[in-house]
């Protein structure tokens, strides 16, 4: 009989769902206020747990379709957190609106347990899983808007391209399966030591790899990002463009470095392409956006292209410094349209750069803030995300790749240009008109600690990089 | 006493950290608190480096009152300060000079005054903290922070096309810099350490050297600046306030020439060497055809930017002929030229933009043309412009003599051309300052705005006999300044005269 104690966070979290699902539809609570706290509640309680069963070792649990690594732990705490200040950012925003749902907070709980379980995953029956039960719920969080045309057209999007991504992966992982006769990760790594990769095999990786890409939103792959994060509600996007992030880290370890890592020679050349046209088209293209959903959306492809990096290296070195990538991102990317919420006021959305004119005059500390989370994505010190460009140039030195660290650094100056492009509106331009932005708790408290935590983590960075050190020890 | 503090730290941190005390303080309805606090800060930031001067060993090329502490350990990265005879003089100019801009902005700033002052604290320390880092990554970490404040005071308190000016000064250096970035980077993964002592001391080849040595160059010279990449400064001097064009000529472009001296120099000196004809000759067009350039402007500020950067054409022309001298004697005195002339043109061309501040908060406007006969009304402050416009021009008896003198001296032994060109700076640089000295002081008042001038009040008078002070004292005995230079000197010019290849 197996010892279930290992899964309590997944199976706390999942009765934790049914139960709020139960209560939510006998609630009479028109705001869902009672739904909002039970749900945080759950996830609060959730992370306690994974803190207190933070795993020291690398367990290979139930028939090896369970891995518990470090790696796993903090992957599962840290997108625990991300999804409770998402939360945070969400409640004020579908308040005025016509989202407001029980379902849209119970939805971010069977988000979290898909990556929770994609995180561990060890077999690829198990990362599938995870990775289907993650994306059905951000498709139905896309999709809450229905009656707005925009939303209505980036679900059908994201479904379309997401599901086409799904079946890349698993015929990747049929046709590997068909190769190796193995499902578990760690048998078709033994398999690799002893055989060499077939034609087949390869090309079932390289569906795999376009499948991750799709996920993640790399170039060539990356249609479906500015259209889903300019449609989808601006709370829904401030989740989709974190947490899952993240846990699709985690599925990319899993693949590149503890399946694959013997033939990294025919991924990392792929890897290569989609880190540098990712790198390129996300800064150049983003240069030309006056819509700041869409700015975000740009960045955000730009920042994969940072991210990917590190996976390139194969190292686990470099593999932490795209963990430690990922994580800052995922930090700042939340924080980035969560202050889009911010910003706006009654059912009023805001999207045009122009809309933060002279914030820095109406509310200076709010415009601090923001301008703080901006800086930091741009890669400037003091702020954390000079460190992660620092450890992944670092990581793809030391692979002996200097012309992409070259590359990377001459599109942070292209980046440079839009993110100052923000910076500017909010301090330097005339504020159209002089209404202060009155924001709710939750808001104030969300940017505060998105901002904070930016500019924490850039003077004091050396705890965080070491955790993601630590995660790649077993590998 | 003070023995037992980290006085390093204190000049970084106090000033940084009572910047952001300002900021979070009650704002503008406490103003003159606030300028008080930050008076009183700087006040004491400046006692601190006094202190620092009279405790230094002047017999000694270490670094002196150094801390080290960890930092990030998984990159080998650490909280490393140090002074020696190269940064101590440049810290306390920024000391000096941010307080004075402090002192001066109380009148010159009109709104959001409180911002303006954290702006300033914040830079201090920033800037501080370039010049004591030991650790590459933390002297990174320190010259791009620096960069905020300043895109700030500009695009916060510039003139009409502020926006542009202070977008444009980012970018430049922002582009300089992630090439050093990439370079620091490169070696401090082969050194195992970033400690700038360890990058020193690695082995280089000759390719790995060249690739860093331009890495190093751009960063460099975006920020010196030098043609062709000095288009930014003038842009950024017409339009940042008063006090942030003073922060800007006086310590920000000595940046560039502390960069030269404590990376390109002694990292890579095979390179250097290799390269410091073309170093020489860019220095060259930048002396005379900047010169020139000046004194054609119309525009007040725009004439003492561009003459900045000829002056700093003497900065890196300094530093590099040493490579092209023999005799040991010549080559220390071309770097002692180079450093003296750094802490003098930080001095002159602080005390020109504070004299064009006091002309532009009367008449607001910068136009030479819209001057003439302010003599008449102001006889004070035509006094002092008189000396730093003298001491611009390299008079004999100021600091600006004596900077110019050396390096030129020193270039004839390495090539009479050279010598030549560079002493067509005792023309242009008299022909441009006088000619403006001319045009705005003497001569009838203009128009009946300029016969109705008040003269420079107290807290004017007070900043300016400072500088002035200054400027005389170390064209008079500049020993004071040499003799703590001397061995850090004599240790750069070992490191730049050894090579790093084939085990010599």
């Amino acid at each position: 009989m197996y010892n279930l104690m290992h899964l309590l966070p997944e199976m706390f979290l999942l009765t934790a769902g049914c139960v709020i699902l139960l209560i939510d539809v006998f609630s009479k609570d028109l705001d869902r206020n009672l739904t909002y706290r039970l749900t945080q509640l759950a996830l609060l309680t959730t992370a306690i747990i994974c803190v207190v069963q933070f795993p020291q070792l690398q367990y290979h649990l139930y028939g090896r379709h369970y891995v518990l690594d470090p790696m796993a732990g903090i992957i599962k705490i840290s997108v625990i957190v991300l999804a409770m200040l998402a939360l945070l950012f969400a409640r004020p925003y579908i308040l005025p609106r016509r989202i407001l749902r029980g379902e849209y907070y119970l939805l971010h709980l069977f988000a979290v347990l898909g990556m929770m379980v994609l995180a561990s995953g060890g077999s690829m029956l198990t990362l599938y899983l995870g990775l289907e039960l993650l994306s059905l719920s951000l498709y139905a969080l896309v999709a809450m808007q229905r009656h707005s045309y925009q939303a209505a057209e980036a679900a059908v999007k994201y479904f379309v391209m997401g599901a086409i991504a799904s079946g890349f992966l698993l015929y990747g992982m049929s046709l590997i399966y068909g190769v190796t006769q193995q499902i578990h990760l760690t048998d078709i790594a033994a398999y690799l030591a002893q055989n060499d990769a077939s034609l087949t095999l390869r090309f079932g990786l390289v569906f795999i790899v376009v499948a991750i890409a799709f996920k993640f939103g790399a170039v060539p792959f990356q249609m479906w990002v500015p259209d889903v994060y300019d449609g989808a509600p601006t709370s829904t996007t401030a989740f989709l463009s974190s947490a899952p992030k993240v846990a699709a880290f985690g599925l990319a370890i899993r693949i590149f470095g503890y399946g694959f890592i013997g033939i990294a020679v025919d991924w990392q050349g792929l890897l290569i392409i989609l880190a540098s046209l990712s790198m390129l088209l996300g800064n150049i293209v983003a240069l030309a956006q006056s819509n700041i959903k869409r700015l975000l959306a740009y960045s955000a492809i730009a920042h994969i292209g940072y991210f990917l990096l590190g996976i390139i290296s194969g190292t686990a070195a470099g593999f932490s410094a795209s963990f430690f990538y990922i994580l800052i991102y995922a930090i700042m990317s939340l924080g980035g349209f969560g202050c889009l919420i911010y910003l706006g006021q009654g059912s009023e959305d805001v999207k045009d750069i122009d809309q933060l004119k002279g914030l820095g005059r109406k509310n200076p500390w709010g415009g601090l803030l923001i301008s703080f989370l901006f800086l930091s994505m741009a890669g400037l010190p003091p702020f954390v995300g000079f460190w992660a460009k620092l450890e992944v140039f670092l990581a793809v030195l030391n692979a002996g790749f200097i012309w992409l660290a070259v590359l990377g650094a001459v599109m942070s100056i292209i980046g440079l240009v839009y993110y100052l492009k923000v910076v500017k509106v909010i301090f330097f331009d005339e504020p159209e008109t002089e209404q202060k932005i009155i924001a709710a708790r939750g808001l104030r408290l969300g940017l505060g600690l998105t901002s904070l935590s930016v500019v924490a983590l850039g003077v004091f960075p050396s705890k965080l990089l070491e955790l993601c050190r630590q995660a790649f020890e077993y590998l | 006493m003070l023995e037992q503090l980290p006085v390093l730290s204190l000049l970084i941190w106090l000033p940084l950290l009572s910047g952001v005390l300002v900021l979070l303080g009650p704002g503008d309805k406490m103003l003159a608190w606030s300028q008080r606090f930050a008076l009183l800060i700087s006040l004491i930031v400046l006692v601190l480096c006094v202190w620092l001067f009279v405790e230094f060993d002047r017999t000694t090329a270490a670094f002196q009152f150094s801390e080290q502490a960890r930092w990030i350990p998984s990159l080998n990265i650490e909280y490393k300060l140090g002074a020696d005879g190269i940064s101590l003089p440049l810290v306390m100019l920024t000391s000096l000079i941010n307080l004075l801009v402090l002192f001066g902005a109380t009148t010159s700033i009109r709104f959001r005054q409180t911002q303006f002052v954290a702006a300033v604290l914040l830079l201090t320390g920033a800037m501080n903290g370039v010049f004591l880092a030991q650790d590459s990554i933390l002297f990174y970490v320190f010259w791009e922070a620096m960069l905020i404040p300043m895109f700030l005071m500009i695009g916060i308190w510039g003139g009409p096309n502020r926006i542009y000016a202070t977008l444009k000064f980012f970018l430049y250096t922002f582009f300089g810099s992630i090439f050093m970035l990439v370079a620091l980077i490169y070696m401090g993964r082969d050194a195992g350490s970033f400690a700038i002592d360890a990058m020193r001391q690695m082995p280089l080849s000759a390719t790995e050297q060249s690739w860093i040595f331009w890495a190093f160059l751009i960063a460099f010279a975006v920020k010196i600046p030098m043609v062709p990449v000095h288009t930014w400064l003038p842009d950024a001097h017409v339009e940042a306030p008063t006090g942030g064009s003073v922060i800007l000529a006086a310590i920000m472009l000595k940046m560039g020439g502390y960069g030269f001296l404590r990376f390109s120099l002694p990292i890579t000196p095979d390179a250097a060497a290799s390269f410091a004809d073309i170093l020489i000759i860019l220095s060259l067009i930048a002396i005379v055809y900047i010169g020139f350039v000046a004194l054609a402007q119309k525009d007040m500020k725009k004439l003492i930017a561009y003459s900045s950067i000829a002056h700093m054409g003497f900065v890196t022309l300094g530093s590099f002929i040493v490579l092209q001298l023999l005799n040991p004697d010549a080559q220390s005195m071309a770097m002692q030229g180079a450093m003296v002339q750094m802490i003098s043109h930080g001095l002159i061309s602080g005390a020109l933009f504070f004299c064009i501040g006091v002309l532009y908060d009367r008449l607001h406007t910068r136009q030479i043309s819209d001057f003439g006969g302010v003599v008449n009304s102001m006889p004070v402050f035509a006094t002092l412009l008189m000396l730093f416009i003298l001491a611009n021009a390299g008079l004999p008896g100021t600091s600006g003599f004596v900077g110019e003198f050396f390096v030129i001296i020193s270039s004839f032994q390495a090539d009479w051309r050279i010598a030549l060109f560079a002493a067509l700076t005792l023309v242009l640089g008299a022909a441009y300052s006088l000619w403006f000295y001319k045009r705005v002081i003497f001569g009838k008042p203009a128009n009946e705005n300029i016969a109705r001038l008040d003269d420079v009040n107290g807290r004017e008078k007070t900043i300016l006999i400072v500088l002035a002070i200054f400027i005389v004292t170390l064209g008079v005995y500049p020993q004071l300044l040499i003799s703590v230079m001397q061995p850090s000197i004599e240790q750069l010019l070992d490191f730049a005269g050894n090579s790093k290849l084939g085990g010599g």
